[in-house]
């Protein structure tokens, strides 16, 4: 595999991390990862979906009319949703009973129709599915890594195997832990970030408004307006 | 339902199942458009709007077509172009409609079809099998349950935004995340007041 190839599939783990770096698919993120199994899970129906969507959507991009991208590009993903739903109906009841209504969600999941928009209509179908695995790894791990520090502290458990002595805080697997564990992890990340920049280089500030919106690359209507209400 | 377990779920659906804060639905927006009251009270009107509007249509797919057509397993599909185009409508008709109106909510509007709050919500009240009475009123709870916790939200990010005491990694969007942790704390109080 050449230099170039690997490269995007690093992309997605490091540089343009969704969670981390992103900062994307807060929702799943926040609501799955409860326990290890839950965001390993998530993680994997979310890479599936992405990287089937990625190749069919580089499959269809010379047909696509550039007007009605967006819509096509939802059916698109909506029927690998439909697709991942019944195969986890299917060999996996308990996780899908767990994952719940996450589930049809994932098309509304920011990650993959930013993808699709920004890399898979410009790119070949053997990068788009690079692109797709790599941004599936990335968000996976994201996921599995929130998922065992709340079960740990939590639940006091990693995958069922009991693993602390000390009572577990139980506030940490629920709602509020969800936000607070996120946000220490991601300010932990630029921390880090700043660190291996150079000591006092500033992390890169968060994006907030328009920049934080996966949609923001292609929502062209009314930016300006948008930029005024946001200032 | 009765009236009384209306009014239950309406409440409950408002403080207890925030989706927000304990249903975690809507994020992108609660963490992108929250750092000015204004826009934030402009976003959670466009949400009420739509998320009401969308429960009525996709309920009317799912139990008038999907259901005596047995093609339930087609929901998430369905659900996602109904609301999609619904916006679309919708924006297309305040335009020419009510300008004011249009000027203050629809520049949200475009990002809403893909706010997993409007399909999440129309998602559960299938899910839990809601008659159009409670899948108007849980629509309506939920979205106000958006509307107030964006709202402060935003009150709270206004005063914290250029405190210096706040760590430079923490800036931004953790600072925000922790927010929204203590003010779940919060609302996790309201458990107790239903049943």
């Amino acid at each position: 595999m050449s230099q170039s190839k690997f490269r995007i599939i690093t992309n997605g783990i490091l540089t343009d991390n969704p969670t981390f770096v992103q900062c994307i698919g807060l929702c799943p993120t926040l609501a799955v990862t409860t326990s290890v199994a839950n965001g390993l899970g998530m993680g994997i129906a979310a890479t599936f979906v992405l990287i089937a969507s990625n190749m069919v959507i580089s499959l269809l991009r010379k047909m696509v009319p550039d007007e009605v991208r967006i819509p096509i590009f939802i059916v698109v993903i909506a029927g690998f949703v439909t697709v991942i739903e019944f195969l986890m109906k299917g060999f996996a009841p308990e996780l899908n009973k767990s994952l719940g209504i996450f589930i049809p969600l994932i098309v509304v999941n920011c990650i993959i129709l930013a993808r699709a928009e920004a890399f898979a209509s410009k790119n070949g179908v053997f990068e788009s599915a690079l692109d797709g695995i790599g941004m599936g790894l990335g968000f996976t791990i994201a996921l599995t890594f929130l998922g065992s520090i709340r079960e740990i502290f939590g639940g006091g458990t990693w995958l069922g195997m009991p693993v602390i002595s000390f009572e577990p805080a139980m506030l940490i697997v629920l709602a509020p832990g969800g936000f607070i564990i996120l946000g220490c992890c991601m300010g932990a990340f630029r921390a880090i970030q700043a660190r291996f920049r150079g000591i006092g280089a500033t992390p890169a500030e968060a994006k907030t408004g328009c920049g934080c919106c996966a949609m923001a690359k292609f929502c062209n209507r009314d930016k300006d307006e948008c930029e005024e209400a946001k200032a | 339902m009765t009236f009384t377990e209306l009014v239950l779920l309406f409440i409950s659906s408002i403080f207890v199942h925030n989706i927000l804060l304990s249903r975690f639905l809507g994020c992108c927006p609660f963490m992108g458009v929250s750092s000015k009251l204004k826009t934030a009270q402009g976003m959670g009107a466009a949400v009420v709007f739509v998320i009401v509007l969308a429960s009525l249509m996709t309920w009317l797919t799912y139990n008038y077509l999907l259901v005596p057509l047995h093609l339930e397993y087609l929901y998430t599909l369905s659900f996602i172009l109904v609301i999609a185009a619904l916006v679309q409508f919708v924006e297309l008709a305040l335009k020419k409609l009510n300008p004011v109106l249009y000027k203050s909510l629809g520049i949200f509007l475009p990002l809403i079809t893909t706010n997993c709050a409007v399909l999440g919500v129309a998602v559960l009240n299938m899910n839990e099998g809601y008659g159009l009475a409670a899948a108007l009123v849980n629509a309506l709870g939920s979205s106000l349950g958006f509307l107030l916790a964006i709202s402060l939200m935003a009150g709270i990010r206004e005063r914290i935004e250029g405190n210096d005491g706040i760590p430079n990694s923490l800036r931004g969007l953790p600072m925000a995340l922790i927010t929204a942790g203590l003010m779940s704390i919060a609302f996790m109080g309201f458990t107790g007041i239903i049943k």
